[in-house]
């Protein structure tokens, strides 16, 4: 039935159309020291696709994220990326920190316009428009909120049009109202803007609301790729979604995943389930 | 709805008086912070007038400014301080500038910081004043001597808090800046030497504050002219007037210098919490 669900092949189809990148990760291997961080991971991201990498702390997900993001050197294989028919490619790519990392001397329009020329001033104060924050463009980021801070972060790559767009854990620091808040917005852009998007989360909810697809890496290996075709935008309350948030975090804590059916009857699983989620 | 009629006009004429209020505790504040030099002086003067003083000793407040007086009507005042102020800019600006320069330096460039780190770390622990014999030797009793003595004096602190500040900016903005494309001098402009900048103006606080003393100890070594020049010639012929006028001024010097840093904050790291 996933497979054959409408809109997730309206949706590829919409999005290879668009500027979204393609991503073939080749048997990659990252070691610090001794210590392999990733082993031989493969990953194929398809251009405009939504991808969540979840894990455990420590299991090497924002280690694939900065090698895609050609922040770090690969120790063996290879990272490909295609555009359309041309391979070998160089993205237009983007990252999106933790932390908003704001230059705190420039003005909020200013960090929005940075590595733009000054004649494009202009798109930085759409960028700023589109993430609502208009009115601050003239304050300094010190006097913004935690989460007004990553939404100008946001329109810091997008300004760029990335074909690309990664983000390591953005939301992690924001208070859960917020964080919603800023799923829809990213959810709402990257539908506007056609690009490829990987988000390292340790929010299965997170991921699941997102993403196309959710990638579990353990111990510096892919272990679960699980397509989600639920229709966007995605409501929590959701059975499908529940059920399919129970399986994969299940399978994150290495419990054995239960039937459905059985899981919506358990409600006091459920309960502990999301006490933990917060946790993972 | 009737209430909040009634209470509106209240609530804002209490606004306007906590205004005012406010505009008041800026004022007392700044009066208070001159209250001690104020009263300090007048306490002197009254003791001065009732004879605890001799005026061989400490003259009177008056007498000092009646000084200051003559001395800006015959001109005299104005070349001493203009020579002072510009040995304390030139060797400032020559001391602080290479200071600059080699702490970009050592601090971008490992290899710079492997060559000259060492070195410098060394000639930093000898006292600037401790190199007068040598100075005098070497220049003379000249301008050159003068300025040589404040540039090295001011060199350290500027260098020490350059090199500190270019270190310590944060590499997650370093990241990012590289990874939205910036390298080479927009990267320098926009992230590294911002982030820095705290830092530097630090020592350069801490050179102005040095500046004077070096230069209060090289014009009284020998000079033709200059405040030091001014209070030892003063101290020959006995006018303890005059040498208090030459040490007002040094004090006013230097709280002009520190004004002038604080402004340089004020302006420079006006993005700062700190500074807001």
């Amino acid at each position: 039935m996933r497979h054959n669900n409408p809109f997730e092949n309206q949706q590829v189809e919409h999005a290879a159309q668009r500027s979204g990148v393609g991503i073939v990760v080749n048997a990659v291997s990252k070691t610090y020291g001794e210590r392999e961080v990733l082993k031989s991971v493969a990953l194929d991201v398809k251009p405009g696709e939504f991808v969540a990498i979840v894990g455990r702390s420590g299991c090497g997900k924002s280690t694939l994220l900065r090698l895609i993001a050609r922040l770090e050197e690969t120790s063996a294989g290879e990272i490909a990326f295609s555009q359309g028919a041309q391979a070998a490619y160089t993205p237009e790519t983007r990252v999106m920190f933790q932390d908003s990392r704001l230059l705190p001397w420039k003005r909020v329009l200013h960090n929005v316009a940075l590595g733009l020329p000054k004649s494009d001033l202009p798109l930085a104060a759409r960028a700023l428009h589109q993430v609502g924050l208009a009115e601050r463009a003239n304050d300094w980021p010190a006097v913004l909120s935690g989460g007004q801070r990553q939404r100008v972060a946001l329109a810091r790559a997008l300004v760029h049009q990335p074909e690309l767009l990664l983000l390591d854990e953005p939301l992690g620091a924001l208070d859960a109202l917020t964080r919603i808040e800023m799923q829809e917005l990213i959810e709402s852009l990257w539908q506007k803007n056609g690009f490829t998007a990987v988000l390292v989360t340790h929010d299965v909810q997170e991921a699941i609301a997102l993403a196309d697809r959710v990638v579990l890496i353990e111990d510096g290996r892919i272990t679960l790729d699980q397509r989600i075709a639920l229709a966007r935008p995605r409501a929590r309350g959701n059975p499908e979604f529940a059920r399919l948030e129970e399986s994969i975090l299940a399978r994150v804590l290495q419990h054995p995943a239960r039937a459905p059916d059985a899981v919506l009857g358990d409600i006091s699983l459920q309960k502990s389930v999301n006490q933990v989620q917060w946790a993972v | 709805m009737s209430t909040s009629l009634v209470s509106e006009a209240p609530v804002q004429a209490s606004l306007k008086r906590s205004g005012k209020r406010q505009a008041f505790r800026f004022g007392a504040t700044q009066l208070l912070s001159w209250a001690l030099p104020v009263a300090l002086i007048v306490l002197w003067e009254v003791a001065a007038q009732l004879g605890w003083l001799s005026s061989r000793i400490l003259p009177e407040p008056l007498a000092v400014f009646s000084a200051a007086w003559k001395l800006a009507l015959s001109g005299e005042l104005w070349t001493h301080l203009g020579v002072s102020t510009w040995r304390a800019a030139s060797g400032f600006a020559v001391g602080g500038g290479l200071g600059l320069l080699l702490g970009l330096l050592t601090g971008t460039f490992r290899q710079a910081e492997i060559l000259l780190d060492t070195s410098l770390q060394m000639i930093r622990n000898i006292p600037a004043l401790a190199l007068i014999p040598l100075v005098i030797l070497w220049f003379g009793i000249d301008e050159t001597a003068k300025l040589f003595l404040v540039a090295v004096g001011v060199f350290f602190p500027i260098y020490l808090n350059t090199f500190h500040g270019i270190r310590s900016v944060d590499r997650g903005l370093i990241e990012m800046a590289r990874s939205y494309g910036l390298s080479g001098w927009p990267l320098y402009r926009d992230v590294i030497l911002p982030g820095a900048l705290p830092s530097i103006l630090v020592g350069v606080r801490f050179a102005l504050g040095l500046v004077w003393v070096l230069l209060i100890v090289a014009e009284t070594i020998s000079a033709q002219a200059g405040i030091g020049y001014m209070t030892m010639n003063a101290r020959e012929f006995l006018q303890t007037d005059v040498v208090l006028v030459g040490i007002l001024l040094y004090a006013l010097l230097g709280k002009l210098a520190d004004v002038l840093a604080r402004g340089l904050e004020k302006y420079w790291l006006r993005w700062h919490p700190a500074y807001q």
